[in-house]
C-alpha cells in the first residue's frame, strides 16, 4: 500500500532557532497520528509546514495525488498546491474564526468550498450544506444564520462541515478541541471520529491533551524542542512510554 | 494456518521499564518468557498479584514494548510491527477484554458493542443486530442501550466490554478476569461465549482468578512466576 | 488657460497613465496599479475616472460626462467643465456627438461605436474585496483564478433574499479570466459590457486601472438554476415612454406618487425631441 503522506526530513529554522527538524514519517489511507508536546516543541511549525502554511527550510512532504500518485507538495507550483489544499486537504484550526468567514451564513461557509471547485447550482449547494450541518448536529434552521451566532462548540463543528464537505483524504487539526468545555469536547471528539470512519479520512491531530488523542489517534509523535523523541501506537506510547520526556509529560497528567 | 501451528507464540521475551525521571532506574518485570497457544486452545495465565500476568498480556497486545524476543500473532511479530500492523492485527486478528471499558463519552452502549464489526467492515444492521444479541445474553436492560456505558455500574460496565470484546470473532483473544465481579447468570453466559469462541478456533490467553471458570475453559496453565527476573525456579 | 498643461496632468503622468491603460487593455480585466495624483477635486469625486480622461483626451475629442446618466448633475457639470477649461476641448451632452464618455454608474443608453471610449469611475475596484478584506489575498486569488468566493456572495444573496439581490456592481468575468467589477452600475447595464467602444476603469483612492477592449466576452456570474437577469423597474418612462430604458424611481409627494423617468437623460431628451410622450409627460407640459 502507497502511504498517503510521506514526511521526509522536514527542517523549519526561525533563523539560529529550531522550529522543527529531522522529522520522517510515513501516514497510511485511513490513519489518525497525533501530535503532542508541550507549547513551543515544534508541534504547530511542523503542522503548518506539512499543510503548505510555511515553507520547510528542508525535507519532503509527498502527498498521494489522485491523478498523478505520489507528488511532493513543498516543491509543487502554488496554485497546485492550493488546489490541494480546497479538495483533498482540510484545515482545522483551534480558532473557529480563523477557518471559518465569520460575515458569511453558515451555508454560505460550507459551500465555500463546493463553489471553489466549480459548483454552480444553487440549490445543489445548499442541500449539501443542510447535509452538513445535520452530520455535524446543527440544526437545519440555523443554515442561514453567521456563525458569530453560534456556540463556540457550533463553530469548532461548522468549520469541520466547511471543512470535509468537498471529501478530503486528509485533515490537519491544530488544538481542535481547545478552549472548549469539556462536554462540548467530548462531543466534537465523538464526532470526529465517527466522521474519520466514515469517510476512511486519514487526519493529523496537533495538540497537547493526552486524553484527546488517546480517543482519536491510532499513533503518536512526541516532539521536544523541534525534536519527534518517540513515536508510535498511542496507547503503547502513553502506557508505556520510552522517553524520559514522554515519561514526564504523561505523569504530569492530573488523574480524574 | 494448520491446526498443530501457533496462532500466538512467544519466544524468549523479556521486558524492562526504564525509570528515566527517577535516576534512570531500569526495572526488568520479565525474562525469557515463552508461550505458544494454538487455534482453539484456552491458556490460563497464573502466578501471584505483581507476578506480571497483565504486563504479559499488555506485551502480546502492543501496548508495552517488549525489549527483547518475539511476539508472535498470527505471524505478525508484535514486538517489532509498525503501529499500523498493530492496528490492522488489532482489528481483523487480535480481541482484548480488559477489566475496564474506555469509550468515548456520548457514544450509546449499542454502537460501542457494535464498533469491533463496523471497525472490519460490517454491515451496519448486521452489527447492531449482533450487538443486540449479546447485549440481551448479557442481561444489559434495553432502556441502557441507547445511553453512554460512561455512567453505568461496574458489573454492568464489565458486561458491555465483554460484549464488545465479543462481537468481533476474533481469531486470537486476550481476556483479562472476564468473570470478575459478575452475578451467577453473566458469568455462565460469559463461559459459554468463550467456549464457543474455542469452538470456532480462537486461541485465547486469559487470566482468571476464579478458579472453578480457569477449570472449565482453560486447557493449560502458565505461570508467569517463571518468568520474573530472580524467582525463576 | 495657459497656466495648465493640457487636460491639468503634465505629460509624464499621462504617459504613465497611458502606459497602465495599453497595460489594462492587453490584459482585459486585470487590475492594473498606477501612481494616482492628487486632484483637485476630492477623492469619490470621480479622481480616477478624471485621470483617465485626461490622459486619453485629445484637443479634437468631444467630451461628455454623466453621473447616473445624468449630465446635469453637480458632478457632472463640475467635471466638464473642468475639462472645458483645463483642456478646452469641445463638450456636448448628446452620447452620439461624444468620442470621450466620463460616467459614474451608468452606461448610456444608446449603443456606443468603435471609435468611442468610455471612462468609468471607479470607488473600489476589487470585486472580491467584499469577503476577503487582505490585498495579498485578493490578488493571489486573481492570479491563481480562485474565484470561488465570488459566488459565495452570490449565494448569500439568494439564501438570504430569495434572488440575487446584487444590483449594482454586479461582477463579471471578462475574456474567460479575470473576474472585474464593472463599477456601481446597475445590473441592467451588465449586458452592455461586451460593446464597440474601448472601456476604461480608473480608481484614484484605491490607485487601479483597467480595461475591456472592444468586441471582448464579459459574462456575469451566476447559479445555474439563478441565472443572471438584467432588470429594471417594470415601468414605461413616464416622460418618453421608453420601455427599454433604465430608469429613475422619483417620489412626487406626501401621498406616495412617484414616477419612472430614463435615468439617461440625454436618451429621454431625444426621445421626447422625436415626438415620444410618456404618462406623466402632457401634464408637465400643461
Amino acid at each position: 500500500m502507497t502511504p498517503l503522506l510521506q514526511v521526509k526530513g522536514i527542517e523549519k529554522r526561525y533563523g539560529a532557532r529550531v522550529g522543527c527538524t529531522d522529522v520522517n514519517f510515513d501516514l497510511y489511507p485511513g490513519e489518525v497520528m497525533g501530535i503532542v508536546g508541550e507549547s513551543g516543541s515544534g508541534k504547530s511549525t511542523l503542522l503548518n509546514c506539512m499543510a503548505g502554511h510555511l515553507e520547510p527550510d528542508a525535507g519532503q512532504v509527498i502527498f498521494d495525488t489522485r491523478v498523478d500518485g505520489p507528488v511532493d507538495t513543498v516543491t509543487m507550483s502554488e496554485p497546485e498546491r492550493r488546489m490541494l489544499s480546497r479538495t483533498d486537504w482540510a484545515f482545522v484550526h483551534q480558532h473557529a474564526r480563523d477557518g471559518l468567514r465569520m460575515s458569511v451564513s453558515a451555508g454560505g461557509n460550507i459551500g465555500e468550498r463546493l463553489m471553489a471547485v466549480g459548483d454552480r447550482h444553487y440549490g445543489d449547494i445548499r442541500d449539501k450544506a443542510v447535509d452538513w450541518l445535520g452530520r455535524v448536529e446543527i440544526d437545519a434552521s440555523r443554515v442561514d444564520d453567521r456563525p458569530s451566532a453560534f456556540s463556540g462548540g457550533m463553530q469548532q463543528r461548522l468549520q469541520i462541515a466547511r471543512n470535509l464537505v468537498t471529501g478530503p483524504r486528509l485533515v490537519f487539526m491544530d488544538e481542535p478541541t481547545g478552549g472548549l468545555d469539556v462536554s462540548v469536547q467530548a462531543r466534537l471528539l465523538d464526532l470526529l471520529r465517527g466522521l474519520v470512519r466514515e469517510m476512511g479520512l486519514s487526519a493529523i491531530i496537533v495538540t497537547h491533551d493526552l486524553a484527546v488523542v488517546r480517543l482519536l489517534a491510532d499513533r503518536l509523535m512526541v516532539m521536544k524542542s523541534g525534536h519527534v523523541v518517540e513515536a508510535g501506537l498511542t496507547d503503547q506510547v502513553l502506557d508505556d512510554p520510552q522517553h524520559a520526556y514522554t515519561q514526564l509529560l504523561v505523569s504530569s497528567v492530573l488523574q480524574v | 494456518m494448520g491446526k498443530d501451528e501457533a496462532m500466538i507464540e512467544l519466544i524468549d521475551v523479556s521486558k524492562s521499564f526504564t525509570l528515566h525521571n527517577q535516576g534512570s532506574a531500569v526495572i526488568p518485570v520479565m525474562e525469557g518468557a515463552s508461550l505458544k497457544v494454538e487455534p482453539g486452545e484456552c491458556v490460563a495465565l497464573t502466578g501471584s498479584s505483581g507476578a506480571g500476568k497483565s504486563t504479559l498480556m499488555r506485551v502480546i497486545y502492543g501496548n508495552y514494548l517488549a525489549a527483547s524476543g518475539q511476539v508472535l500473532v498470527g505471524g505478525v511479530d508484535v514486538a517489532k510491527a509498525a503501529p499500523r500492523q498493530i492496528l490492522s492485527l488489532r482489528r481483523d486478528t487480535l480481541g482484548y477484554v480488559s477489566q475496564f471499558l474506555r469509550v468515548v463519552p456520548r457514544v450509546p452502549t449499542l454502537e460501542v458493542v457494535a464498533e469491533p464489526l463496523l471497525s472490519v467492515g460490517c454491515d451496519k444492521q448486521v452489527a447492531l443486530d449482533k450487538a443486540v444479541g449479546l447485549l440481551k445474553r448479557l442481561n444489559i436492560p434495553e432502556r441502557l442501550w441507547t445511553l453512554s456505558p460512561t455512567t453505568f455500574s461496574g458489573g454492568e460496565q464489565q458486561r458491555v466490554n465483554i460484549a464488545r470484546g465479543f462481537a468481533h470473532e476474533y481469531p486470537a483473544m486476550l481476556l483479562d478476569e472476564p468473570t470478575a465481579s459478575l452475578d451467577a447468570q453473566n458469568r455462565e453466559t460469559v463461559l459459554s461465549l468463550i467456549e464457543e469462541a474455542k469452538h470456532r478456533g480462537a486461541a485465547i490467553v486469559g487470566i482468571f482468578h476464579d478458579l472453578e471458570a480457569r477449570e472449565r475453559v482453560c486447557d493449560r496453565e502458565v505461570n508467569v512466576s517463571d518468568f520474573t527476573p530472580g524467582l525463576a525456579a | 488657460m495657459s497656466e495648465y498643461n493640457f487636460a491639468y496632468l503634465d505629460e509624464q503622468t499621462k504617459r504613465m497613465i497611458r502606459r497602465a491603460i495599453l497595460k489594462g487593455l492587453a490584459v482585459p480585466g486585470y487590475q492594473v496599479p498606477f501612481a494616482s495624483r492628487e486632484m483637485p477635486m476630492p477623492y469619490g469625486w470621480g479622481t480616477g475616472g478624471v485621470q483617465v480622461s485626461a490622459a486619453t483626451l485629445t484637443p479634437d475629442d468631444t467630451f461628455k460626462v454623466i453621473d447616473q446618466g445624468a449630465d446635469d448633475t453637480t458632478n457632472a457639470v463640475s467635471i466638464r467643465k473642468f475639462f472645458e477649461n483645463t483642456a478646452g476641448v469641445a463638450t456636448t451632452e448628446e452620447t452620439e456627438k461624444a468620442t470621450v464618455i466620463q460616467t459614474r454608474h451608468r452606461i448610456p443608453e444608446a449603443k456606443l461605436r468603435e471609435d468611442q471610449i468610455i471612462v468609468y469611475q471607479v470607488p473600489i475596484p476589487e470585486p472580491l474585496r467584499f469577503l476577503e478584506p487582505r490585498e495579498t489575498e485578493t490578488r493571489k486569488m486573481h492570479s491563481l483564478e480562485e474565484y470561488g468566493l465570488m459566488h459565495v456572495k452570490l449565494y448569500e444573496d439568494i439564501s438570504q433574499h430569495g434572488a440575487i439581490s446584487t444590483a449594482y456592481a454586479y461582477p463579471v468575468k471578462v475574456s474567460g479570466r479575470y473576474v472585474m467589477d464593472p463599477s456601481p452600475i446597475p445590473k441592467f447595464d451588465n449586458p452592455k459590457l461586451e460593446m464597440d467602444a474601448i472601456q476604461l476603469f480608473g480608481a484614484g483612492r484605491e490607485q487601479r486601472i483597467y480595461a475591456v477592449p472592444p468586441h471582448t466576452k464579459v459574462v456575469s456570474l451566476d447559479f445555474e438554476d439563478y441565472p443572471f437577469e438584467a432588470t429594471k423597474a417594470d415601468h414605461p418612462c413616464d416622460l418618453c415612454g421608453a420601455e427599454d430604458s433604465y430608469l429613475d424611481e422619483v417620489i412626487m409627494d406626501d401621498a406616495g406618487n412617484r414616477m419612472f423617468v430614463c435615468s439617461d437623460t440625454d436618451y429621454c431628451r431625444s426621445r421626447r425631441e422625436a415626438g415620444h410622450v410618456g404618462r406623466l409627460a402632457e401634464e408637465n407640459a400643461a
